[in-house]
């Protein structure tokens, strides 16, 4: 069993977890993900710290497909953390209570094990994780 | 540009009707809209209608019949509806006809939207992710919205509560029974803050709209209600749409605030001037933020409103006075006909035990959905 991230050019989990997100080349606009369009856009690395911009809790299994997450479900956190000066990302929360999820409240990066896949990988997907203080 | 009226008013009721199409549905709803104009199919001159996901709407012409009328298809998401009647009020408004019908119908499977990835330009990562679910958009873009603003759980639990009282009394409506506001509040939680009570369901039904040029709607004795206002508007740079995997910080306007304005103004009135108002409720939060982004109060005042009842059927601006979305349930390609259908009834003092009092002059109707897309209708009588 090995480990597989969910997708290519989304993240690098070493040694620091880092987005790739995308700068336009003529306009500076920075997104996620790096849009597939090299001419227009170039990756570029995004920070790693920033703040909970909105967030709710999906309480109920999203339909497979496209869900790929585990049958036995168990509710997760979900938000959007700005990330200063760069753009503001849509991401799952985690490490955190859900009754302690407030707006403006400090996140970092982090890389989760999120399924496993037929051949048995650990399928990696980026969140965001309440900061540690000091 | 010439005025043009809503002659004739048909609905097939929403919700479940096993065993008949969303097309059939819609055909009833037409048939009705026709009596009620004291016309038939042979004098429609033109038709536009759309669904999202119960077929092409030019079969129609299978139900109702082989008149070679042109019929347009349209296909615009929650506002097939408002595009519909908006390509029917150009094809009067023009002179190019004198009497036509918009049709909008749908038949959803049961549970949430289903949507997929790739329908929506975006990678198979994010629907694997678990990120492709409307419910996550509507609670996240109102988490900021209550937290920004001031407004309470309470509220939320005040709109379900008066769409399912108003419903009541309003016969196409799905959820006819009034559930209290503890009931509401204390239901499960389907996505914070929102319980299952503060979402509407996907559905089914049809509506139908005859509309006619003044000289063909005093023939008919039907030249109560015209429209002042039909526009669509898509998103402007920076408006927090659904499925979306990052935004930009520097956040912009909504669909929805370029509608309304564009509405007002070609209807020559502000909101001040508006008697009653169907605002698109895909949950609680949505009516009490498109109350705002409307024009009809300040971010925030929506507190002081909804603990007061102003949006009542009895209220200073009543809203969604046959239940909306909450208590019709969702058939995308009819909820924004039904707006205008429940704003004709209105009008023509016709509402029963939901009956605007005061002699309504104005009606607005709203719709707003995915991909970022907003309709607005202003009738007046």
């Amino acid at each position: 069993m090995g480990v597989s991230a969910i997708a290519e050019g989304l993240f690098r989990e070493t040694p620091e977890p880092t987005l790739i997100g995308g700068r336009h080349r003529e306009t500076g606009r920075i997104v996620f993900p790096c849009p597939d369009d090299a001419a227009r856009w170039e990756a570029v690395d995004l920070p790693r710290d920033g703040t909970l911009w909105s967030w709710t809790v999906q309480r109920f299994r999203p339909k497979s497909p496209p869900y790929i997450g585990p049958q036995d479900f168990a509710p997760f956190p979900i938000g959007y953390v700005e990330l200063p000066g760069a753009t503001i990302v849509e991401t799952q929360l985690t490490g955190v209570d859900f009754d302690r999820l407030t707006i403006g409240m400090a996140m970092a990066l982090t890389v989760i094990s999120f399924a496993t896949d037929a051949d048995g990988n650990d399928v990696r997907l980026y969140a965001f994780t309440p900061a540690t203080e000091g | 540009m010439q005025d043009v009226y809503i002659v004739g008013i048909g609905i097939h009721p929403f919700g479940r009707t096993d065993g008949v199409s969303g097309l059939q549905q819609g055909a009833n709803a037409a048939r009705a809209a026709m009596a009620d104009a004291g016309l038939e199919w042979p004098n429609m001159q033109f038709g536009f209608g759309g669904s999202d996901s119960a077929g092409n709407a030019d079969t129609i012409v299978n139900e109702l019949g082989l008149t070679g009328l042109p019929f347009i298809n349209v296909k615009n998401g929650c506002a097939t509806g408002g595009s519909a009647l908006i390509g029917s009020w150009q094809a009067i408004a023009s002179g190019a006809h004198d009497v036509g019908i918009a049709i909008g119908f749908d038949k959803h499977p049961r549970g949430a939207f289903n949507a997929l990835p790739t329908e929506y330009s975006l990678p198979e990562w994010y629907g694997e992710a678990g990120f492709m679910v409307t419910t996550q958009f509507f609670a996240m873009k109102l988490q900021r919205y209550m937290a920004l603003h001031g407004i309470t759980a309470t509220s939320l639990g005040r709109v379900a509560e008066k769409a399912f009282r108003n419903a009541v009394h309003a016969a196409h409506a799905w959820r006819r029974s009034p559930v209290d506001i503890d009931t509401i509040l204390n239901a499960q939680m389907i996505s914070d803050p929102l319980t299952k009570y503060m979402f509407c369901s996907p559905a089914e039904g049809g509506v139908a709209l005859v509309l006619a040029s003044a000289k063909k709607a005093r023939e008919l004795g039907r030249d109560q209600v015209r429209i002042k206002a039909a526009v669509v508007r898509t998103r402007p740079p920076g408006s927090f749409e659904v499925f979306a995997p990052c935004m930009d910080i520097k956040r912009g306007g909504a669909p929805t605030l370029l509608a309304s304005k564009a509405a007002f103004e070609m209807a020559g009135i502000g909101p001040q001037d508006i008697d009653l108002a169907q605002l698109q409720d895909t949950e609680s939060g949505a009516e009490i933020m498109h109350m705002a982004e409307n024009g009809f109060c300040a971010d925030g005042d929506q507190e002081e409103w909804l603990a007061n009842g102003w949006t009542n059927i009895d209220g200073r601006l009543p809203v969604n006075t046959d239940g909306g979305c909450l208590a019709c349930g969702e058939p995308i390609g009819a909820s924004g006909l039904r707006q205008v259908y429940e704003n004709a009834l209105q009008l023509r003092g016709l509402g029963g035990g939901r009956q605007v009092p005061g002699d309504p002059r104005t009606a607005y109707s709203h719709v707003y959905g995915a991909p970022g897309i907003s309709g607005v209708t202003i009738l007046e009588r």
